[in-house]
């Protein structure tokens, strides 16, 4: 199955609360009436990368129209109202839940994710943006029960407290590496400077990171 | 956040499409015209109640906070001319308006000719802003502390413009005309920035001074260029810019000026140092007081200016 819908998408294996509904069950259910309401309100134009006719300059909004996205890899759609930010488009609508909200401003990084190869802070711009070009989030390091190399260094040296800043770093310093196998300690601390840990892990991050770096000198 | 107060007449609120977890930008609709003319058309039909979207590092941050309050966005990212980068090292460098910072420094011939620029935009936030943030974008929104307007003024850029009256052109320095407003007209949109080809014996530098190692304002920045001549000992020409000292970003042509004057020496270049500080007309606020402001112009200057010749002498 590779292209889901979000409102028949079955959530499986999720703790649930007790009338049997996951919390984000719960908020994508309101969150599929809502859309449905606006609906009625005839969106002006189709989603934005529906072929315009003659004249026609393609837009939506502000009522939701259909976005279908490409996440790790898988394509993706659902309604979305052009207001809403990449990061939210993935979390609450596409239950794709590696990157997290934290200032949802722009300044944490914790949003990170990779899009057409280059991270970027995926609540500060819309999700319609995203359209067409391949999103990787921090799901795309794990592939069945095999961490990729830089989550597994995160967690064999303990480089985390609440974790919540973790999925943000891992997709920053996986981009690090790919820009560059053998980053220097200055290219590190580049690709880094756009995310902030509020537990203070940096100094196990730092022998993590340390560890992969000397892993790839060596191989 | 919900409306607090009641939203402008003709504003589409529908309180319905509320969600918990979206509502921090109001309603809006989207558009991703594909040519100039479409985007102007558009721009021009919604006056003020519409904006252009590049990368959206400001825009969208400043809708979301409710500091800016539209009815809609033009993303200009689908058009051909406000993606163009280009360099040719006879007729010089075309920045779109709309490409963000990464595409300038991945550029290995821009990164050699253009050093200046590349401080600049390597220092506009941390790589996910610079995978988005545009200089084009940096310009419009008309920050005092925009870091790579007082460079692009060092370097003699000039923008180009779109709208519904045709095309013009206006020296970069004069682009910015308060806090957050530019010379753009209604139905205007900013197309690119272009700067001519760099000289022999050039060079330029940018520096800013922020309280952290990265991800702030600028407290100061300050931009040089110079060309020195063939025994790389006298300048030729020198022009400074500089930010977060007046409403926008500032040409100091007498700092230019004082250093054109003679052999280059440390009191020539104090000389263009004391004009920074006479040219800055700076505010106190949370990050510097404006006597401290006045005091960092003449610092960053003095170091921009002894970059930029080391730059040069190193060619
Ligand atoms: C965490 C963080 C750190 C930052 N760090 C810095 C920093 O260190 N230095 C710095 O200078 N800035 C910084 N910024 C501000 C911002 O990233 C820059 O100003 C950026 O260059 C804006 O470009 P953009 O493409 O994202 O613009 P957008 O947000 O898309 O647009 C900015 C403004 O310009 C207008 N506009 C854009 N393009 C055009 C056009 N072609 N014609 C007419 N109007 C147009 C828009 O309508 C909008 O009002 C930071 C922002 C964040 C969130
Ligand atoms: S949540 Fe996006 S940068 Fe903080
Ligand atoms: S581990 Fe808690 S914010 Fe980094």
């Amino acid at each position: 199955m590779n292209d889901h819908t979000e409102p028949d998408q079955p959530a499986t294996g999720k703790a649930t609360n007790g009338n049997g509904m996951s919390r984000r069950q719960f908020m994508k259910g309101s969150g599929v009436a809502a859309a449905a309401t606006a609906l009625t309100q005839a969106p002006l134009l189709e989603a934005s990368a529906a072929q315009p006719a003659a004249g026609e300059v393609p837009g939506m909004g502000p009522a939701a129209g259909r976005l279908t996205l490409n996440v790790n890899g898988q394509k993706m759609t659902t309604n979305i109202e052009p207001r809403v930010t990449l990061l939210d488009a993935l979390r609450n609508y596409l239950d794709v839940t590696g990157c997290k909200r934290v200032c949802d401003r722009g300044s944490c990084g914790a949003c990170t994710v990779m899009l057409d190869g280059k991270p970027v802070y995926s609540c500060s711009m819309l999700a319609l943006e995203a359209q067409g070009k391949p999103i990787r989030t921090a799901e795309s390091l794990v592939q069945g029960e095999k961490l990729d190399p830089v989550p597994a260094a995160f967690a064999r040296y303990d480089a985390q407290q609440c974790g919540f800043c973790t999925p943000g770093f891992v997709v920053a310093m996986k981009a690090v590496f790919e820009q560059n196998a053998k980053p220097s300690p200055a290219e590190v601390e580049r690709g880094l400077a756009g995310n902030i840990c509020r537990c203070g892990t940096y100094e196990q991050m730092r022998d993590a990171i340390y560890a992969l770096c000397n892993q790839k000198r060596r191989s | 956040m919900l409306w607090l107060a009641e939203p402008p007449l003709g504003h589409k609120l529908n309180k319905a499409k509320t969600h918990l977890w979206d509502d921090s930008m109001k309603d809006i609709d989207y558009t991703a015209p594909r040519t100039l003319a479409e985007a102007a058309a558009l721009l021009n039909d919604k006056g003020d109640r519409a904006r252009i979207l590049a990368g959206g590092t400001d825009i969208i941050v400043q809708l979301r906070e409710h500091r800016r309050d539209l009815d809609l966005l033009v993303d200009v990212k689908n058009i051909a001319e406000v993606n163009e980068l280009t360099f040719d090292p006879a007729r010089g460098l075309r920045i779109g308006a709309a490409v963000p910072c990464y595409r300038i420094y991945e550029n290995k011939d821009i990164a050699k000719a253009y050093p200046g620029l590349i401080d600049a935009v390597s220092l506009v936030g941390g790589v996910q802003i610079q995978s988005r943030a545009s200089v084009g974008g940096n310009l419009c929104n008309a920050s005092p502390a925009a870091d790579t307007t007082p460079m692009l003024i060092a370097l003699e850029a000039t923008c180009h413009i779109a709208g519904p009256q045709g095309p013009r052109q206006l020296p970069v320095e004069t682009f910015c005309t308060a806090p957050g407003r530019t010379a753009l007209e209604r139905g205007e949109l900013l197309v690119s920035i272009d700067l001519p080809a760099p000289k022999p014996h050039s060079g330029a530098h940018y520096l800013r001074f922020i309280p952290r190692n990265e991800m702030d304002i600028a407290v100061v920045g300050a931009g040089a260029s110079v060309v020195l001549d063939d025994k790389k000992q006298k300048c030729l020409a020198a022009r400074i810019g500089v930010g977060a000292v007046a409403p926008t970003p500032l040409l100091v042509p007498d700092a230019g000026a004082a250093l054109v004057d003679g052999a280059l020496s440390d009191a020539l270049i104090d000389k263009a140092v004391q004009a920074a500080r006479a040219a800055a007309k700076p505010i106190s606020d949370m990050r510097g007081t404006a006597e401290y402001r006045k005091h960092l112009v003449g610092v960053l200057v003095k170091r921009a200016v002894q970059g930029a010749i080391h730059r040069a002498r190193e060619k």
